[in-house]
């Protein structure tokens, strides 16, 4: 991420911070609707818009972000647990982090069409695919 | 052929009844260009692609951005009838453009965005449902004549 990107990054996320756990919760209803495939992780939660558990585990997703964000230069060393949590226990495929981080960038748009320039959508997409690369890299 | 719910033509002729083809067009294709810089490949004759400002200014991008979703308002209007529909593009894109179809994935997925952006809290997860199982359905048909 160039110094530009990262300073794109971090604009978008100090005006999300605060609504970060609504965000979470938008994005995993977007994901659950749109690629119903995904629910088969959650076999043991109640999906229904608004359920505690899925504003609950938005809130997990959005601080994980959070995390990446404050720490952008070190997304690696910061998400090593997440990763091995992803590697080992959870096994969630691959494809599903495009998914999800496709419904993040869905619900940012949303909520802050002016602020969500080309240059930031571009910005914010690279971030999202670090995120992701770096919670896949240990599984084989 | 592909069921569409009556909730799902609804919500995607409502949509598409308040979209202004030529800005969200020439936004979806320069932001196709910008987020995925490979995608300018394909366009070597549409002069100065250098910057995000240069992309979005460029009346070559905008003219073929219009064309494009002109191009896509016709599976809006034969929903039950997008494979014949874009039969001769599907050829066309393989024997003359030779554009790999993973690309109208990414821009079908940019296209949602745009949308996203623009209709912001109408454009519900049950909007966005039914307008992924469009763009997923058109970039298959224009997949489909491959060979």
């Amino acid at each position: 991420l160039t110094q530009a990107e990262k300073a794109a990054v971090v604009t978008i996320w100090t005006k999300a911070a605060n609504q970060a756990d609504a965000i979470g919760a938008e994005s995993l209803e977007r994901l659950f609707s749109s690629y119903p495939q995904t629910k088969t992780y959650f076999p043991h939660f109640d999906l229904s818009q608004g359920s505690a558990q899925l504003r609950g585990h938005g809130s997990k997703v959005m601080n994980a972000v959070g995390e990446a964000v404050k720490n952008i230069d070190d997304i690696r060393g910061t998400l090593a647990k997440l990763s091995e949590l992803h590697a080992y226990i959870l096994r969630v495929d691959p494809v599903n982090f495009k998914l999800l981080s496709h419904c993040i960038l869905c619900s940012i748009a949303a909520r802050y069409p002016t602020d969500f320039t080309p240059e930031v959508h571009a910005a914010w997409d690279k971030f999202l695919s670090s995120v992701s690369f770096v919670l896949t890299e240990k599984y084989r | 052929m592909v069921h569409w719910s009556a909730e799902e033509k609804q919500l995607i002729t409502s949509v598409w009844s308040k979209v202004n083809v030529e800005e969200c067009g020439a936004e979806a294709l320069a932001r196709l260009l910008i987020v995925y810089p490979w995608t300018q490949r394909f366009f070597s004759s549409f002069g100065n692609l250098s910057s995000p400002t240069a992309i979005l200014g460029n009346p070559k991008v905008r003219a073929h951005g219009r064309k494009v979703l002109t191009s896509f308002g016709e599976a809006v209007k034969n929903l039950d009838n997008i494979k014949a529909t874009y039969s001769k593009l599907s050829e066309l894109h393989c024997e003359k453009l030779h554009v790999d179809p993973e690309n109208f994935r990414l821009l079908g997925d940019i296209l949602i965005i745009v949308l996203a952006a623009h209709f912001a809290s109408d454009f519900t997860p049950a909007c966005q449902f039914a307008w992924q199982k469009l763009v997923s359905v058109v970039a298959h048909a224009l997949a489909r004549r491959y060979h």
